[in-house]
């Protein structure tokens, strides 16, 4: 294996229709109009020489390098920032040109350290290319005159150094930042020889507005910015692409190797999700792979109360087998289930669903995105006929209005909001509907139009009335309306969406929003131009989280922004890959594909190529496992990759139904809270220790690959393939590739999917199938997957979660970029330096009313429970809401949580929960009780393996 | 399993079906039916037909009572 190299173009390709014909050195080259002479001459493998050219970032013409001769013009112009021209003729090495060349690579170098031997970028440093690539031989300045050696370092990013003694002052980083990243966190401070690169107001890098996304350092050409990992082991030597392992962007990297030990991850240009740039997760926090709490053995114990006690693969296998068995010998074959994890790939989630319902025989399987998007796959099916996003990601190049709801990209898909940004930078329009002023309503060089901050639980209300306005004034495109959808169905939506009750005066009374930004913001979305929504789990995390899906996705196909690029409905997955654990027939309700199990068909299909007959009743759901363990019909669980204790809403109920059942088998990385009620553990593998595929929020289908050896001895799938021959139904898959295989036979949205296809093509979106062998980028073009689009009447519920004068304030949830959801790897890495514990935002008068200040410790109480935090006292929420994240166990967030849910799903209703807060002295009773039980039930008794 | 719970859910998703129908209620009943057979463990289905058999379900709203019901009658 060797490192995948990639070309480096010098500037950004060209979309042209017209093509221009021209030669350089002699040779003939065509490209589109627009496109640079050097582009155009790497396009034919000819490098000029460059260095704050590269082709993530547009042209710059700064370094005076790529100085080129252009027959029948003065001068050398530089080749970076002149486009081709028709029948131009062009040289890029003549003896002037290699003068002038070496003139400027002498003044570079002579203000250079030159510990080149010693320098971390040794090997893969762009000035040590061009001064061979120029043929430098001399200085004739000397290094005597006046430099920058001793400039400091910053060391203050825990990932990069930053040491401006070796800065050449090309401005990619600055640019990167901008352009790349959209976070404008550096400049160039001061002119001429005194120019440097400066992180905001002369701040470290620590202490600015950097997000550490690393686009600057992957952009640096020397070893100014460098990852502190290659500075400390050196350059790698191989690398293997995979696709990150934490949120639903779903990026492409590098990994870059030393023997099997990653030196760095560094985001892949050809990954169709994120074309070359990364978050601060992706990049850089993967250390929890090899991190000391990791277990690497299984562990079994009779109570929750003993201590673990390791053993042999075989021992917790069959120990678990014999206990299930056990179970449904006494409590009947329904009595035990799985959860499948959105973290694991879709050969690993396919398995444990197969496991559930042709090993233990009954559909008791579900995943933790019945937590957060399942409302996302009721109310999409039930309008368009599909549970998934309408569009790609690149689909945002060509949209006009963006419409984020209920979704914080910059800090939950970051690798997206980038983009997002830049288009809102190149002029398209921005709505944010958010109870919090979230990142995104105001950034450098982006500031949405309308903000609509309602108060948690009246999005319903808030879309309906959006919906009132576009219908009473006459913005329905009646022609699509006419053309695609139920013209019915849409007559009696318009009706009632139409009544007064519904109007934006009405609403403003229950969403608070001002009525006139309600109709500003509906004008703006239906006559904008492309219009897309963006929505995440501030949507589905409601009481009403399917209705406000449907009405998401009502305001789409009234305004016929539906079925081509630049529009759309896009859920904003939170995990990898929840798209492909729900594809995988990972619901209780549900074969692959999202098919019925009632269906008898697709249920003749399974039984056939499974062997066995399956039931036709859907089984239970996560929250009705824990009811049904506490009322004692359900007794065993098998958990892969799930942290359902800290996850989950309403801890008080979730600890109840597991402390009730006899066997919980979970397995994961490391011990999680759930594990404290577990009685087998069987240790995960990493991303980086197996193959398997992850599918992204745009239905993208992409591989990860194996990079080490899984250090707990076996791939995720090969532990399920285990416990399933233990229960007596075989399975014998020897790669993840034939699982695929499997899953292509049985589901038609991926009969064209395989290992093979994805490594010629890289990534396909699905369908993919004999009518879309190339995959599908865009949804519902011609027509609905369900035929015609359906509208659904969205009545305004309110939940019954309600503020009174005991719990005046409604608490609403989220999560920072830094950390990932539980926070279980992102914990374990150097990230908490942003976020070392979860914090309560409150607004100033609502603090100033209890005597609360930034810093404080606070009570946070509600019918649920209670739990205790630091307050951070901010107008980013409006009075009489708080705002916590949820990454941390000893916050637990979710004890205040209830047990309210979606109806038609049952996703908790995470979003809403009427608390009070009071000043507190430090963590409660509560907390110090569950930290010592936890303490408790991770003893592991030394030596019991021997 | 809480019974409660079960007569909540049952109403929660009656309001949904019952905003669909501006009618006699019919298509909200098999609204109702259809969701609690598509979506309902069986054991769930079977503790709140109990319930509403043995008149213990008071808090029950009228057309999810019609669909459990219609349940009721079919199993
Ligand atoms: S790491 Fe990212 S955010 Fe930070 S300075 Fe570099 S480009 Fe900007
Ligand atoms: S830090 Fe690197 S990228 Fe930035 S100006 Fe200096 S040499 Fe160029
Ligand atoms: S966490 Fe998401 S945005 Fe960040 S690198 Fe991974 S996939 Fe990309
Ligand atoms: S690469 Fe063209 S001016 Fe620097």
């Amino acid at each position: 294996m060797a490192l995948v190299e990639e070309i480096d173009y010098g500037t950004p390709s060209v979309h042209s229709d017209t093509m221009v014909t021209l030669t350089i050195d002699g040779e003939q080259v065509t490209v589109p109009a627009g496109t640079s002479i050097m582009r155009a001459a790497m396009e034919m493998g000819t490098k000029i020489p460059k260095l704050c050219a590269t082709d993530s970032l547009k042209s710059f013409g700064s370094c005076r390098l790529c100085l080129v001769e252009i027959d029948g013009r003065a001068g050398t112009p530089a080749s970076c920032t002149t486009p081709v021209g028709p029948n131009m003729v062009v040289r890029t090495q003549t003896p002037k040109l290699e003068q002038l060349r070496k003139g400027v690579m002498e003044l570079y170098i002579s203000d250079h350290p030159l510990d080149c031997l010693t320098c971390g970028a040794n090997g893969d440093c762009e000035l040590q290319d061009m001064a061979g690539a120029v043929g430098l031989r001399e200085v004739r300045y000397g290094y005597q005159g006046e430099n920058h050696f001793d400039s400091v370092k910053d060391e203050s990013n825990p990932y990069f150094s930053f040491d401006p003694a070796k800065c050449i002052v090309c401005s990619r980083c600055v640019r990167a930042c901008e352009e790349v990243q959209g976070t404008f966190a550096l400049t160039i401070d001061g002119r001429g020889f005194a120019s440097k690169v400066s992180p905001g107001m002369n701040e470290s890098f620590l202490g600015s507005e950097c997000v550490s996304c690393g686009a600057c350092v992957q952009a640096c050409p020397t070893a100014t910015l460098i990852e502190k990992n290659v500075l400390a082991h050196g350059q790698p030597e191989h690398s293997v692409v995979t696709t990150c392992a934490y949120c639903g962007v779903g990026c492409s990297f590098k990994a870059e190797m030393r023997g099997e030990e990653v030196i760095r991850m560094v985001p892949w240009k050809d990954g169709k999700a994120n074309h070359g740039h990364s978050c601060v997760k992706g990049r850089f926090a993967w250390g929890y792979a090899t991190h000391k709490e990791r277990i690497l053995s299984p562990m079994v114990r009779e109570k929750i109360t003993d201590p673990w006690r390791e053993v042999s693969w075989d021992e917790a296998i069959g120990f678990a087998a014999s206990e299930f068995k056990r179970i449904q010998a006494k409590y009947g074959k329904d009595s035990v289930g799985g959860i499948t994890s959105s973290r694991c790939t879709i050969e690993e989630t396919y398995l444990v669903q197969k496991l559930v319902r042709a090993g233990f025989g009954n559909n008791n399987v579900d995943t933790c995105a019945r937590v957060c998007h399942s409302p996302t796959g009721y109310g999409l099916n039930q309008t368009f006929g599909t549970s998934a996003g309408t569009q790609d990601f690149d689909s945002v190049e060509h949209t006009d209005v963006v419409l984020v709801i209920g979704a914080n990209p910059t800090d939950g898909h970051p690798v997206f909001a980038s983009r997002m940004k830049r288009r809102l930078r190149e002029g398209a329009k921005l709505i944010v509907i958010d109870p919090r002023r979230i990142d995104i309503v105001r950034t450098p060089h982006v500031e949405a139009t309308y903000h609509l901050p309602l108060l948690p639980g009246t999005n319903v209300a808030v879309l309906t009335a959006i919906a009132h306005v576009i219908v009473t004034e006459g913005l329905v495109n009646e022609a699509f309306v006419r053309e695609r959808c139920d013209w019915e169905a849409f007559s009696e939506w318009a009706a009632f969406v139409a009544e007064p009750r519904n109007s934006p005066e009405a609403v403003e009374k229950i969403s608070g929003v001002p009525a006139q930004t309600i109709v500003d913001a509906a004008r703006l979305y239906a006559t904008g131009g492309n219009a897309a929504i963006y929505y995440g789990l501030g949507v589905t995390e409601h009481s009403q989280g399917s209705t406000t899906v449907i009405a998401i996705a009502n305001l789409a196909m009234a305004t016929g922004n539906i079925g081509r690029p630049g529009v759309g409905v896009n859920p904003l997955r939170g995990q990898n890959n929840v798209q492909g654990s729900c594809d995988m027939g990972s619901f209780p309700h549900e074969l692959p594909g999202y098919r019925h199990i009632s269906d008898t068909p697709t249920r003749t299909l399974f039984e056939g190529a499974w062997g066995v007959s399956l039931d036709a009743e859907p089984g239970l759901r996560i929250p009705n496992m824990f009811d049904a363990a506490v009322g004692g019909s359900f007794m065993g669980l098998y958990v892969q990759g799930e942290d359902i204790v800290q996850s989950d809403p309403d801890t008080h109920h979730v600890t109840a139904g597991l402390a009730a059942m006899e066997c919980i088998v979970v397995q994961d990385l490391f011990l999680n809270e759930t594990a404290n009620y577990a009685h087998v553990f069987l240790p995960g593998s990493t991303f980086l220790e197996r193959d398997g595929i992850f599918i992204n929020a745009e239905r993208r289908v992409q591989r990860i690959r194996r990079v080490m050896s899984p250090r707990n001895g076996k791939a995720d799938w090969e532990i399920t393939q285990d416990l399933s021959n233990a229960l007596g139904y075989p399975m014998h898959y020897t790669h993840p590739s034939e699982i695929m295989d499997e899953i292509a036979r049985l589901t038609p949205t991926f009969a064209g999917v395989s290992y093979a296809k994805l490594e010629a093509v890289g990534s396909v979106q699905w369908p993919c199938n004999e009518a879309a062998p190339e995959g599908t980028p865009v949804m519902h073009i011609d027509h609905f997957v369900r035929g015609q689009g359906r509208f659904l009447i969205t009545e305004y519920q309110p939940t019954d979660e309600r503020s009174n004068r005991k719990f005046p304030l409604l608490l609403t949830t989220g999560r920072i970029l830094s950390q990932y959801n539980v926070g279980a790897q992102t914990r374990r890495t150097e990230n908490v330096v942003w976020h070392e514990e979860d914090q309560l935002e409150i607004h100033p008068a609502d603090a100033e009313a209890r005597g609360i200040r930034s810093g404080d410790w606070v009570r946070l109480a509600s019918r649920a429970g209670e739990t205790s935090l630091r307050a951070t006292v901010t107008d980013r929420v409006a009075p009489g809401v708080v705002y916590t994240t949820f990454h941390h166990p000893m916050t637990q967030a979710n004890v205040v949580t209830t047990d309210y849910s979606d109806w038609a799903t049952n996703c908790p209703e995470y979003k809403v929960t009427a608390v009070q807060i009071t000043p507190s002295n430090g963590p409660s009773e509560w907390q110090r009780r569950y930290s010592e039980h936890a303490g408790k039930s991770r003893r592991i008794l030394a030596d019991a393996a021997d | 399993m809480s019974p409660d719970k079960l007569v909540y859910m049952a109403n929660q998703i009656g309001k949904f079906f019952a905003s669909q129908d501006h009618a006699d209620g019919s298509k909200a009943v098999d609204g109702i039916a259809t969701h609690l057979r598509k979506f309902w463990d069986p054991r769930m289905r079977r503790e709140i037909v109990a319930k509403v058999r043995a008149g213990e379900a008071g808090g029950l709203d009228p057309l999810p009572r019609r669909a459990i019901e219609q349940l009721a009658a079919g199993e």
